[in-house]
């Protein structure tokens, strides 16, 4: 096997700089595998919770990250595990990147104990360290992430936080009054647009067959001789293997036990009384002599 | 001594910022400005730009930042210039503070505090002036605090800043130049007032008026004025909205056998149906010999005009009233 291989990356466009990130990236073997391992079990991820989803097992909102995995373990493998993470209602991916076992992202979605979050969270609302979800609110993690970034700069960690948005939540006016203040205050906040564009049937279609991040991964890996189909294979029955006994896990682990559920009514044993005919005759309860 | 509200708040903030090298305020005019209000003053001058910051005005974008800035371990003050435009912000309140902590199973703390003047002020009309005690009391997840004197301001900001919740503390503009004695152990920087506590202000035996923020002054005042006709009132300053310390309610009731709320908010779904609701819950329903009375603002947007404004906010002469109808005198 070769131990790395070059790649071109498309230029980006650029708005008031004068150059912008390389055009060139080195793969190693070892970060090749475990980035397609990675995404590899995202993707596994995503289509049992989608079953599950299918099955009513997963309850309200469960929202997919398959087809951008490349995203999160990408951005994954350019911080440190000491730099924050915020991202919007789609939080699976990152969940997982950050760190949480699939076992407790499952159960999570399934409502079971052994959650991530005790199954108080659900879809959207998935924590881990240096992970601040996961917001069901459409661009509230924005200021969220540059608040998080002034804790950096505040306490001199030189620490940065990604702040992930859709391009849906590009039109909230929150993100544009968080632009200003990350500039003023300099916080160290990157802000990152999960732009998925495309938006008919034909064109996730297309995007599928012949865009898919995983498929495009392993190609490069066994074209340039960073892996073998055999290797590559075996990494996709483990993962298999992994989602499998992660699902079973998430679907037998028990929910929340009724005895933890608090009493929401408030009462308090009134005693029983009933009241004379002359409203004004004080009638004092006994229970409480 | 005598301390104004504005002083007593400025060294709550003087204190905590002091003790806690996490503590930072944020907000419009806080910093170069002194403060709207002058809450703040000469903290810039003393804490400097870190930890004094002036905003822009984006209520929603900076009180989104002050969140975050909680979640990732600091202990934000975010100041509304008033709690008019906390409006414009309460996803970020609400959604994003309160809710994180239980979200996320107790992993992500929210220790922060909003604050700022709330309630009627004076001839600003509808947009300005209104209480939001209602509005917060009603979010599990927040604290809600809401002091009357100087010492009420001092120790429950002190007590929020210190808190591992979110905190929304409803301070009163009207207040802000009023003194209050202030007692030696106030004036300690250890002074704290518990959260989720209220203070009896004045014993009685023939009705028990609850109140918070201003209305406190307004109960105390007919109180005064009903001892003199021989009716003994007994006044709690509720100081805490949320959580609701109803244990010391139903104790006085139990004693006086009568209630009256009074606020400064409107009625419906507000602090006074709150308690009534909770009173008829628990024990003390059975010590009452007369419905409880509510005593509110009116059940309209704020008019400009100082007649129609003044005949929107509880008066001293309603609550003498209220304390009449209920003990049928």
């Amino acid at each position: 096997f070769a131990n790395e291989a070059t790649f071109e990356i498309k230029p980006c466009d650029l708005h008031r700089l004068e150059e912008g990130p390389p055009t060139t990236a080195v793969l190693t073997r070892e970060e090749g595998l475990h980035y397609y391992k990675t995404m590899q079990t995202i993707r596994r991820m995503e289509l049992k919770s989608d079953q599950l989803y299918k099955q009513k097992i997963i309850r309200g909102f469960c929202h997919l990250y398959d087809g951008q995995e490349a995203c999160c373990v990408g951005l994954e493998g350019a911080i440190k595990p000491t730099d924050h993470v915020i991202t919007a209602y789609r939080a699976h991916g990152f969940t997982y990147a950050r760190g949480v076992p699939v076992r407790e992202i499952l159960a999570e979605l399934t409502g079971r104990k052994g959650g991530c979050v005790k199954g108080k969270g659900g879809s959207m609302h998935m924590y881990t360290k240096n992970f601040y979800g996961g917001n069901g609110i459409v661009g509230a993690q924005v200021p969220l992430g540059a608040g998080i970034a002034l804790a950096c700069k505040y306490f001199g960690k030189n620490e940065v936080c990604l702040t992930l948005y859709g391009d849906g939540a590009a039109n909230q006016g929150q993100i544009f009054e968080t632009y200003n203040m990350a500039a003023l205050w300099k916080l160290p906040c990157i802000f990152i647009c999960e732009n998925n564009r495309y938006r008919t049937r034909e064109e996730i279609q297309e995007v599928r067959s012949k865009s898919d991040p995983i498929t495009l991964l392993k190609d490069r890996m066994i074209n340039n001789n960073l892996a073998s189909v055999e290797e590559l294979k075996e990494i996709d029955v483990a993962v298999r293997k992994e989602i499998e006994e992660a699902a079973q896990f998430a679907t037998t682990d028990p929910e929340p036990p009724l005895e933890e559920l608090g009493n929401h009514i408030y009462f308090n044993e009134p005693p029983f009384e009933v009241r004379g005919p002359n409203q004004w005759i004080k009638y004092k309860s006994l229970s409480h002599s | 001594i005598q301390v104004t509200v504005r002083d007593a708040l400025n060294q709550a903030l003087d204190e905590e910022l002091e003790r806690d090298e996490r503590v930072f305020l944020l907000g419009e005019e806080v910093a170069q400005y002194d403060g709207a209000y002058k809450i703040s003053r000469g903290l810039w001058k003393k804490y400097g730009d870190k930890r004094i910051i002036d905003t822009p005005i984006s209520e929603m974008g900076f009180t989104g930042i002050a969140v975050g800035a909680a979640m990732a371990g600091l202990r934000p003050v975010c100041e509304f210039m008033t709690f008019n435009f906390s409006m414009q912000a309460i996803d970020q309140v609400i959604n994003s503070a309160a809710k994180t902590c239980y979200m996320s199973a107790g992993a992500i703390p929210v220790p922060i505090v909003f604050r700022g003047p709330n309630g009627a002020s004076a001839g600003v009309a509808a947009q300005h002036s209104q209480c939001f005690a209602a509005w917060y009391g009603h979010c599990p997840g927040l604290k809600v605090v809401s002091p009357w004197s100087s010492e009420d301001a001092k120790g429950l900001l002190k007590a929020s800043i210190r808190d591992d919740n979110p905190v929304v503390m409803l301070e009163n503009e009207l207040l802000y130049g009023v003194p209050f004695e202030m007692s030696e152990q106030a004036q300690s920087k250890d002074f704290v007032v518990p959260i989720g506590k209220a203070k009896i202000e004045r014993e009685g035996t023939h009705v028990t008026l609850v109140a918070h923020s201003r209305p406190v002054g307004h109960c105390l005042e007919a109180a005064s004025i009903l001892a003199k006709e021989g009716v003994e009132c007994e006044v709690i300053n509720l100081r805490t909205i949320r959580p609701m310390d109803i244990e010391t309610v139903e104790a006085s009731v139990a004693k006086t056998n009568h209630l009256v709320t009074v606020e400064g908010g409107w009625p419906q779904f507000g602090v006074g149906s709150e308690i009534c609701a909770r009173i008829m819950e628990g024990s003390a329903f059975n010590y009452l010999d007369a419905p409880a009375v509510r005593v509110t603002g009116a059940d309209v947007p704020m008019p400009y005009a100082k007649i129609l404004e003044d005949n929107c906010i509880p008066q001293v002469k309603d609550i003498i009233f209220a304390v009449k109808k209920t003990l049928n005198i």
